[in-house]
């Protein structure tokens, strides 16, 4: 900002940022997304998997950290969002943009039926269900009935995807596509801000801590769940579009119960209920498993599990527990 | 006429050997998920290693099925119980997220142990030659394997039941299960009760993973493939209940297993759809008491 600009011009526009619980550190993450491009051109491929994944783990942040809806099938949205996208592209349109806002529907209509059915419930029978919705889906997409529609085993292929603003086209060397899974990145991360710090997200977490108190100020607590549901079924399934888009390829385990899996892994890893937890965990994650299953893949799983048996035991706030106790306990002895 | 009678039997019989085996792998998670509250993901597992213990014994030395049956179940309860004693209660009272996540890291070890000792091909323990014979009356067949699937399971859930029913120990489980709070005010260690019936379930779950193998073949990601048919019998049944349990695993096994023959298009969907329907007609369980 320069130093002519309006200074109520200058404050509205802090105040706004600040409302949606936007500061200069959330930059972070986008500048080193920024060096990685410079930088680190072999990983590009990789660093749109990490994206992606941070993508999906955000949105199930949403549901689990901030709406304490305990999801066991969150890859059900991720899946239809990849089925729709390439579909899409297959039969309709190869357009990205709109393929990504048919994924983001898909994701979000998946929420809506499922959600109020799914969410009447809480505790393990949310759980189970959430689970059984899941592999429903998949064995859907795996029914021999539905070959012809979702290429059962084989998966979707051969479809291709336009130019991206009809200019830079999505090649062999990731760049179009770096940008556009960052860009995708940029904005599921907006979204994720505005809606926890608005009034909506306030009451989410409300009904988080306690359902029924929540129930009794007046609040229709299904309602509002369903909504969270839908929103963070259509970022899920923005994910899993653009791993669509960018792949070119949909097959039946981004339908499978091992992405939910490990997606509960990156968010325990990188801590719940402060979106930050899922970048650094999904990060961390990704990066950490591709290195390993490079190396040893089944060894690695072994590692994962001790892994989240200790984390569960010692470090039940994640990465970004660990990181705000120390820089509590740092500031208090400075007090001292 | 009578062929479609003897395919009727024979889907019958091999329903009722599936949801036997669903029933004996069931007892130990109902009891761990209704009465001590804890997701545990993991409980498959028990059956995995009961299984690939069997498996080791039988193809590596000259022991027979029935000697390497209940080596397998003792092993699995004492890991289940050491188990039990150390990582377990940690998860006790972390809430749910928790105990999802503990137990999915035990799944995620079992599946990396069990792919280093017996690699990721599927494997299933040998049967002495009078069980893998058919049984022919005219047109209808039975495979020996499978009655004596349901022959076992049924003498197994006959004997918990009458401990259940009959003994000190059955009363007390009883008794930790309708009210925990009573039960420990009036001096059971409703903690021990819980650990020693955790083991049992453990071992339950090893018989049903020996004696089901030709049925769910033994691989490294088993603990998570038969998971969701697991709670989705326990869901069912009502989570706690065995009575619910046993019910619905035989129900659960029938219809996929009449689902998968006779709609072949839709293949596994069928059972999941019957499931969803089930849990939001009754989300406590079909067939579990109302008071509860």
């Amino acid at each position: 900002m320069s130093e002519r600009a309006d200074p109520k011009a200058v404050e509205i526009a802090r105040s706004g940022f600040a409302r949606h619980g936007l500061s200069l550190l959330d930059l972070l993450p986008f500048l080193c997304a920024l060096l990685v491009y410079v930088f680190g051109g072999r990983y590009l491929a990789l660093s749109i998997q990490v994206m992606v994944q941070i993508i999906f783990a955000l949105s199930l942040d949403l549901a689990l950290g901030y709406g304490g809806i305990d999801s066991l099938g969150h890859v059900a949205f991720f899946g239809m969002g990849a089925y729709a996208a390439g579909l899409f592209a297959m039969h309709v349109s190869s357009q990205p943009l709109l393929g990504l806002c048919v994924a983001a529907l898909a994701g979000a209509l998946t929420g809506l039926i499922t959600g109020p059915l799914v969410l009447r419930t809480r505790g393990l029978t949310l759980v189970m269900l959430t689970l059984a919705v899941a592999t429903m889906i998949q064995q859907l997409a795996n029914a021999a009935g539905m070959k012809p529609i979702t290429g059962g085993a084989d998966g979707l292929f051969g479809f291709e995807i336009a130019p991206l603003f009809g200019v830079f086209s999505f090649d062999l060397y990731d760049h179009t596509a770096y940008w556009y899974a960052l860009g995708a990145f940029a904005f599921v991360f907006i979204i994720c801000k505005v809606v926890v710090n608005s009034p909506f997200g306030l009451t989410i977490r409300g009904i988080r801590e306690n359902p029924v108190r929540m129930r009794m100020l007046g609040v229709n607590v299904t309602h509002r769940l369903v909504t969270l549901y839908c929103i963070s079924g259509a970022l899920a399934g923005i994910a899993g579009g653009v791993q669509a888009q960018v792949t070119k390829l949909v097959g039946l385990d981004s339908l499978a119960f091992l992405l939910s899996g490990n997606a509960l892994v990156m968010l325990i890893l990188g801590g719940t209920g402060s979106l930050y937890g899922a970048i650094i965990g999904a990060t961390i994650f990704v990066v950490l498993s591709d290195r390993a299953a490079a190396i040893d893949p089944f060894n690695w799983l072994f590692a994962i599990g001790a892994v989240l048996i200790l984390a569960v035991r010692f470090a039940p706030q994640g990465v970004v527990g660990l990181i705000t106790d120390a820089w509590q306990r740092q500031r208090g002895r400075r007090r001292l | 006429m009578l062929g479609v009678a003897a395919t009727i039997v024979a889907l019958l019989v091999d329903g009722v050997a599936y949801g036997m085996i669903l029933f004996l792998m069931s007892v130990g998670l109902t009891i761990t998920l209704g009465v001590m509250r804890i997701a545990n993901l993991a409980h498959c597992g028990f059956a995995m290693i009961g299984g690939y213990i069997a498996f080791a014994l039988v193809s590596s030395d000259h022991i027979g099925l029935f000697t390497a049956l209940p080596v397998a179940v003792a092993g699995t309860m004492l890991l289940g119980a050491l188990l039990e004693r150390s990582v377990y209660r940690w998860v006790y009272t972390t809430g749910q997220l928790g105990q999802i996540l503990m137990t999915l890291g035990l799944v995620f070890i079992f599946a990396a142990s069990a792919n280093v000792l017996f690699g990721s091909d599927l494997h299933a323990v040998g049967l002495p030659g009078w069980l893998s014979e058919n049984w022919n009356w005219g047109a209808i067949s039975i495979s020996a394997y499978r009655a004596f699937i349901i022959v076992v399971s049924v003498v197994l859930a006959t004997i918990c039941w009458a401990i259940l029913e009959f003994t000190d120990f059955g009363a007390r489980l009883r008794a930790a299960v309708d009210n925990p709070r009573m039960a420990r005010c009036i001096g059971i260690d409703v903690p021990r009760v819980f650990s020693i019936t955790f083991a049992v379930g453990c071992g339950l779950a090893a018989a049903a993973g020996v004696l089901g193998t030709q049925i769910m073949p033994l691989e490294p990601w088993y603990a998570l493939e038969y998971l969701v048919p697991l709670l989705m019998v326990v869901s069912v049944g009502g989570l706690g209940s065995l009575k619910g349990s046993f019910y619905a695993a035989l129900v659960l096994g029938i219809i996929d297993t009449f689902g998968r023959y006779y709609i072949p298009a839709a293949g596994a969907f069928v059972i999941y759809l019957a499931v969803v329907a089930l849990l939001l007609w009754r989300p406590q369980g079909v067939f579990a008491r109302v008071s509860t």
